[in-house]
């Protein structure tokens, strides 16, 4: 009887840790996870399209755009600075103005753009953040983080 | 009494149901309110009408409520550089205008708040670039800043000066359904595709209201 007494606490504890260890962490991994893709909902879908495919004649596709495999190295600074005057991409000159995301964390730049990379179809190496921020001096853009 | 409490789910299910669709097949019959009605005297109303105005279209043409004659047509606020929710909106207008193109009973036309910058060039090529060719049926337009935003209240698309705002302006995406009388008939978020379901469910409702062979007298 007595050692039902003090077994039983000591699982209901084990069980609760388990249980909020179980709830912790893929709150963890899950929010970094498709933190990429919920910055992309957040701040491009708007313009670039819920699945990349741009608007028209008017805003570029990040979909199959040839301009992310040649401008790969420039991609963090044009998130942290944004972007003016006329560019093309796929064969098309779009000339709009992209605005700067200066409150993105070097991070959050880096999950962007691995969830851009492999969207829709797309297919290209990861970023590591340490990549990234190092890419972002070029603009003085790096805040570390 | 297992069976009869199925029953009863079932009679009351369609019950719901034959609610439900009369409710769907009544809407139609009725038609679409008109916005900003004032009641002067019981039983009274006036409602108010679009007032005349002077605007310049993409294709340097005058755009006047003569441009609309005997048409229903849908009005946008926006600006060429816009970052934010004009792509949005007009991803959704030309949903709209897919849908009705080369209908001549419906007119489209989008004013820009941010005529300093978009002079006829930037709004005919921003017309252009979204797969507009001509204003024949889908009018680009500019005027003085104050003529514009004196419409946008009128249209009900809240615009206002902000300093922090991107080239200093906030507007609301509202899409605003206008009549051959130049009564508003539905004002819709055009940032969000439920509203603009909603928008394609209202006008072929008004288009019924048009007498037959409408667009005779226009142009």
């Amino acid at each position: 009887m007595s050692t039902r007494v003090t077994f039983r606490p000591a699982l209901l504890r084990l069980l609760a840790a388990l249980a909020a260890v179980a709830l912790v962490l893929p709150g963890c991994f899950t929010d970094r996870q498709n933190e990429g893709q919920r910055l992309y909902a957040a701040r491009c879908a708007g313009c670039h399209g819920a699945n990349g495919q741009g608007l028209r004649r008017l805003m570029p596709p990040l979909a199959g755009s040839d301009y992310l495999q040649r401008h790969r190295a420039e991609l963090p600074c044009l998130i942290r600075r944004g972007q003016q005057g006329p560019i093309t991409v796929n064969g098309v000159l779009y000339d709009q103005v992209m605005p700067a995301h200066e409150d993105l964390t070097d991070s959050q730049i880096t999950n962007l753009l691995n969830y851009v990379h492999n969207a829709w179809g797309n297919r290209a190496p990861k970023h590591t953040i340490r990549e990234v921020s190092e890419l972002l001096r070029a603009c003085d853009g790096s805040d570390g983080r | 009494m297992p069976r009869f409490s199925f029953l009863r789910t079932v009679l009351g299910l369609s019950a719901a149901s034959l609610l439900l669709l009369s409710a769907c097949q009544s809407t139609p019959d009725k038609p679409l309110p008109i916005y900003g009605g004032e009641e002067i005297a019981p039983g009274d109303t006036v409602y108010p009408r679009i007032p005349d105005y002077t605007l310049l279209n993409q294709d340097r043409q005058t755009v006047t409520p003569a441009t609309f004659a005997g048409k229903v047509y849908v009005s946008d606020f926006f600006f060429a550089t816009c970052p934010d929710i004009c792509p949005v909106m007009q991803t959704q207008m030309l949903r709209v205008y897919e849908k009705y193109k080369d209908d001549p009973r419906v007119g489209f036309i989008s004013h820009t708040i941010d005529p300093s910058h978009d002079s006829i060039p930037v709004l005919r090529d921003y017309a252009q670039r979204l797969g507009v060719p001509t204003a024949r049926q889908w009018h680009f337009v500019t005027a003085p800043r104050d003529t514009i935003f004196h419409l946008a209240r009128i249209y009900m698309a809240g615009v206002q000066l902000h300093p922090d705002a991107p080239r200093g302006v906030l507007h609301s995406g509202a899409f605003a359904l206008v009549d051959p009388q130049r009564h508003i008939r539905g004002v819709y978020d055009g940032t969000v595709p439920d509203q603009v379901d909603k928008l394609l469910a209202d006008l072929p409702r008004l288009l019924a209201e048009l007498p037959e062979a409408p667009a005779a007298a226009a142009k």
